[in-house]
């Protein structure tokens, strides 16, 4: 009964992990590279120099739009974070929806002067598309990734029903043994990171969880936007009274909201309808000023900078969705741990890829032909190459298109975001029409020297390459132009390790054949 | 179910089929209305300010669906499995909507 328990969890655990596989490795990758989301942004804007200021940046964004757009309906300024330099800010014109907010935004730095840096989402792009996805409706993409991450909690779970001796299979690690050590990197990696795996798995499914099990609120609430009051503040937004009023000082607002905050900082900056006598500033609680990741948000009067009464205090539950929200972003969290979440993310996504890759294995050596497989196992091992060495060749492609793209093109993120899925589909054709051994050695070696391209275009595109990044202590543009050498030396050991395994089945045949 | 692997027989293979795909179904589908009716039921009976139920519901509704699609797979007679996700869900459904339609009380 027992031996049948763990025969079928595997059996649950493969198919799983294998139906949602590649949809999970975009998840893990884009996850992964968001936890420096910030850090990727300033790359991308090599225009932005100097120190944030948060205050600063507050004035600068609204003297700005003072001047340029002191009739819209809303201003809202994202002030930089300790990781970030820039503010940006963007406002709504009467009638506008916020999905339009580009067509209005801008970059405030330091000293509170406007920036014109190059137009890029940076690492946003990817933050988003690890649970928007591209190219499609956002709803579709979400339910896409919930469906893909309720498949890898049932895919954690199953999986370890079937490791009876899961903590000894962690200290086993076997080289060059083929199916065997596919089968121990996917161990390792899993275990390893297991409780990273199942909090990342489980909080992720919390932060959309509205979408996914709105029925507690049908059955408790006789709208949605009642719940939303209720669990977020009801937003009243004040109507326009028509008589103009200059606005109080920002920066005392600030000054206020860190007092009352005992020290943390805003992160965000809401203006309903400036100027006018009923405007109103909200300001909210950045996001890595705690655990809890929906921050507070104050209000004050626009005219007087008199505080309003402070909401009330969250609930338990609240809390602790907060804090399970928080802990899957990971935005609270200091440098060190920030590395830390990194590398169980890049675990994750080496538990994902190993995963996929001994479906085949697997299989391989039962198939009745090797040289001929059925469709399904040849869709797999195709599917395999196109994702695993064709999503880090886009990414890479991504960062490239931001370097080399002209400043002045319209809807440049956009572009820099296509030309992450050309790079992407051109090694899915080489995938498809190489012979499947040839096809990962060429496509991760094109991924490796894209890595590798991306510090030399950088180098000759920007006075920010990678020596004077070092010459000049810049740790941040050095950081990321070694990483991507790491990523490139990572993919290059791969194609090589792949080239190599193939020497090493042929020669085994001929001695086999000369024996 | 994996567990009784067919033997060649196109008998067997598609009892085989029609067992997995039953299971799916029930893992799937069933896991889904087993965590949308809990959630429902600790939004509506948790003695708790309304908002804090509604959000309690949600947060172990995803535990409830994996419970469920485990259990489906790991059951080795699936009317087994059918019969257990009836007995958690009919009554549940039941006693909800008397809450949300009944009249009287």
């Amino acid at each position: 009964m027992n031996g049948g328990l763990r025969q079928s969890m595997a059996w649950l655990h493969t198919w799983v992990g294998l139906l949602l596989g590649w949809l999970l490795f975009l998840v893990f990758v884009t996850g992964t590279a968001a936890y420096f989301q910030d850090e990727i942004t300033r790359w991308m804007q090599p225009e932005v120099h100097g120190q944030r200021n948060i205050e600063a940046g507050a004035e600068g964004a609204i003297a700005y739009m003072q001047q340029h757009a002191a009739d819209a309906e809303q201003w809202s300024i994202e002030l930089p974070g300790p990781r970030a330099v820039a503010t940006t800010a963007f406002w709504k014109e009467k009638g506008e929806t916020f999905a339009q907010w580009r067509d209005h935004a801008f970059l405030v730095d330091g000293q509170g002067q406007k920036v014109d840096a190059r137009d890029t989402l940076g690492g946003w792009r990817l933050y988003r598309m690890h649970f928007d996805l591209y190219y499609l409706p956002v709803l579709w993409a979400r339910w896409a990734v919930g469906l893909a991450a309720m498949f890898m909690l049932v895919a954690i779970i199953s999986g370890v029903i079937t490791h009876k001796k899961i903590f000894a299979d962690f200290f086993t690690l076997r080289f060059g043994k083929g199916q065997r050590s596919w089968l121990d990197g996917h161990n390792l990696s899993a275990v390893l990171a297991l409780p990273f795996h199942f909090m990342i798995t489980y909080t992720g499914l919390v932060t959309l969880a509205a979408q996914y099990m709105p029925w507690g609120v049908a059955a408790a609430y006789d709208n949605r936007a009642a719940y939303y009051a209720d669990a977020f503040g009801a937003d009243e937004s004040p109507k326009r009274s028509g008589t103009t009023v200059p606005m109080a000082s920002v920066t005392a607002m600030i000054q206020k909201a860190r007092e009352t905050w005992h020290g943390a900082e805003p992160g965000y900056i809401f203006v309903p309808v400036p100027g006018d006598a009923n405007a109103v500033v909200k300001l909210t609680r950045a996001t890595g000023e705690g655990m809890d990741t929906r921050g507070e948000t104050l209000t004050f009067d626009a005219a007087t900078g008199v505080m309003h009464e402070r909401p009330p205090i969250r609930g338990g539950a609240r809390e602790t969705e907060s804090v399970m929200v928080g802990l899957h972003a990971g935005r609270y969290a200091p440098l060190l741990l920030r590395w830390f979440y990194f590398l169980c993310g890049l675990a994750g996504t080496a538990m994902v890829a190993t995963g996929l890759v001994l479906w085949t294995s697997k299989r391989r050596v039962q198939l009745p032909d090797p040289e001929r497989p059925y469709f399904g196992f040849r869709l797999v091992e195709r599917l395999n190459v196109a994702t695993i060495a064709g999503l880090p060749f886009g990414i890479a492609c991504y960062f490239m298109a931001n370097r080399l793209l002209p400043v002045e093109i319209a809807q440049r993120p956009n572009w820099e975001t296509n030309w992450l899925f050309i790079g992407w589909g051109v090694l899915c054709v080489v995938a498809i029409v190489r012979p499947v051994k040839r096809a990962w050695v060429e496509t991760l070696s094109v991924a490796a020297a894209g890595f590798l391209a991306v510090p030399v275009v950088d180098m000759m595109t920007t006075d920010r390459g990678l020596f004077a990044s070092l010459w000049r202590g810049d740790v941040l543009f050095a950081s990321f132009d070694l990483m991507m050498l790491a990523f490139a030396a990572l993919l290059g050991f791969c194609a090589w390790k792949v080239h190599h395994r193939k020497e090493g089945v042929r020669l085994r045949r001929k001695k086999e054949a000369l024996a | 179910m994996p567990r009784s692997a067919p033997h060649g027989a196109a008998e067997s293979r598609l009892a085989h089929a029609l067992d997995v795909t039953s299971r799916t179904v029930l893992a799937a589908v069933g896991g889904y209305i087993a965590a949308a009716l809990t959630t429902a039921g600790l939004a509506r009976w948790l003695p708790l300010p309304r908002v804090e139920a509604v959000m309690a519901g949600m947060l172990v509704s995803f535990a409830i669906y994996a419970t469920v699609a485990i259990f489906a797979f790991a059951v080795a007679r699936t009317a087994r499995v059918w019969f257990w996700t009836s007995v958690y869900c009919v009554p549940l459904a039941l006693a909800l909507y008397l809450s949300m339609h009944g009249g009287g009380a």
